[in-house]
């Protein structure tokens, strides 16, 4: 493990413990009240899915025109985090819809590429998992069309007539409420950073012990 | 000996795949029946009292072709493979583009002529009024079945060799194939809408032209990749 990793994930389960202080601490919403603090951590784990699958889309590319193992065992942890970030985005908007629509699930264009996304991770990793040989190089195409669903969901709230809280609702936050915010944004992105590291270097020592194996066999 | 032009050898490709489908009809008839029995499934699900509810056949009309077009997209490839022909289409000193192409156009055109059948029978056994508008609804299905066949295609062909490829190519495909799906089904209801309003109808079928274009890059980049050996 790098010399960071240490130090770097004590402060990201630092942050995550003092998050629900700081959350607790920001001023109610009016129209809301309580249900809108889900915000603070619904937002961080959205970009979180984002970046999981703009990274998997690059490394899956980069793998393709490379073939850099390297960039394989990127592609699948970034994979792995898309579809653990997704699930907490997909579960934390419709606590807070339920409250702010009436109803749990709308398909709204920002929710349903979403989910469009997160289903596009989920079977990318279904390919790495019953492909069978080679098909780190068949995911890799599925993950270059997860990421270019990216840019649809960010947009998505812009183009359409939309019930989803439009992109630039975020500059426009009183300190009070933005300070926590971006804190929880740090403190998702340190996770996303400890677990990507963690995982890249799990695929690396799994790919040396088979290596190892072969030697022996050989 | 001179290279053969790209247009040339996509051709070829079409050519044959048309002759081998003439001569046995395999893929059209297995498809088109599988579809009409897709049909018959969604009218015993959400026929009531002789109706169906308002505005389920065009969604029905998409439903079905996903369904009947996976079946066919596994079908063109399996052949290929128990034929033991992919590798020497492969080994053809064309480029992997003109495969590529060769398949899609292939496939689409076997979808159109399904589709040609399918759509009448949508509107007489779902009372949806889809031939109202025929140019507007052949637009919107080339270029939704376009978009569907871009993606499928290529996965099909990746998935050639992979294990349980039966089960994950609707795994992989349906995920990213449901922005054309919606556009496809949207498009289609604004055809049927009794106010009918051609702006709508041009923007979601801008938005499949534009779905085309992502798809058919992106596959066409990829499949040069992943068929590399």
């Amino acid at each position: 493990m790098p010399k960071w990793f240490t130090p770097a994930a004590l402060v990201c389960g630092a942050m995550f413990a003092v998050s629900p202080l700081i959350i607790a601490n920001a001023p109610y919403e009016s129209t809301m009240g309580l249900v809108q603090k889900v915000f603070y951590y619904h937002m961080p784990s959205a970009w979180m899915f984002l970046l999981g699958a703009l990274v998997c889309g690059f490394a899956s590319a980069r793998y393709l025109a490379t073939r850099n193992d390297r960039q394989d065992r990127t592609a699948l942890a970034a994979a792995e985090l898309t579809v653990l970030f997704g699930l907490l985005t997909l579960v934390t908007g419709p606590l807070w819809a339920r409250r702010a629509w009436g109803t749990w699930w709308v398909w709204d264009p920002r929710v349903t590429s979403s989910l469009v996304g997160w289903l596009i991770a989920c079977a990318y990793l279904i390919l790495r998992k019953y492909g069978g040989p080679g098909s780190e190089r068949l995911a890799a195409a599925v993950a270059i069309f997860g990421m270019a669903n990216v840019p649809f969901i960010y947009i998505s709230v812009n183009y359409w007539r939309t019930i989803h809280p439009a992109t630039s609702v975020v500059p426009t936050l009183p300190v009070s409420m933005g300070a926590p915010l971006w804190f929880c944004v740090m403190t998702f992105l340190l996770l996303f950073i400890v677990l990507m590291t963690m995982r890249v270097r799990l695929e690396e020592s799994k790919s040396r012990l088979d290596a190892l194996h072969l030697a022996l066999d050989e | 000996m001179t290279t053969p032009t790209l247009a040339a050898s996509v051709w070829q490709i079409v050519r044959k795949d048309w002759t081998v489908e003439a001569r046995s009809r395999e893929i059209a008839y297995t498809t088109l029946f599988f579809a009409v029995s897709c049909l018959l499934v969604f009218a015993f699900a959400i026929v009531r009292e002789g109706k169906a509810p308002e505005g389920a056949g065009e969604g029905i009309l998409w439903a079905t072709l996903t369904f009947a077009g996976t079946l066919a997209l596994g079908r063109t490839f399996e052949r290929e493979r128990q034929a033991e022909t992919l590798r020497a289409l492969l080994l053809a000193p064309v480029p992997r583009a003109a495969v590529y192409l060769g398949k899609l156009v292939g496939i689409v055109s076997l979808l159109l002529t399904v589709e040609l059948i399918l759509a009448p029978l949508v509107s007489l056994l779902f009372a949806a009024p889809l031939l109202s508008r025929p140019i507007w609804l052949l637009a919107i299905l080339l270029t939704g079945t376009l978009g569907f066949a871009a993606v499928g295609t290529l996965f099909a062909a990746m998935l050639v060799r992979a294990r349980s490829r039966d089960v994950l190519l609707p795994v992989l495909l349906y995920p990213v194939v449901v922005p054309v799906l919606i556009a496809g089904v949207r498009g289609t209801s604004a055809l049927t809408d009794p106010e009918f309003d051609a702006a709508i109808a041009r923007f979601w079928l801008a938005l499949l032209l534009a779905f085309d274009a992502v798809f058919l890059t992106l596959a066409l980049w990829t499949f040069e990749l992943v068929m590399a050996e």
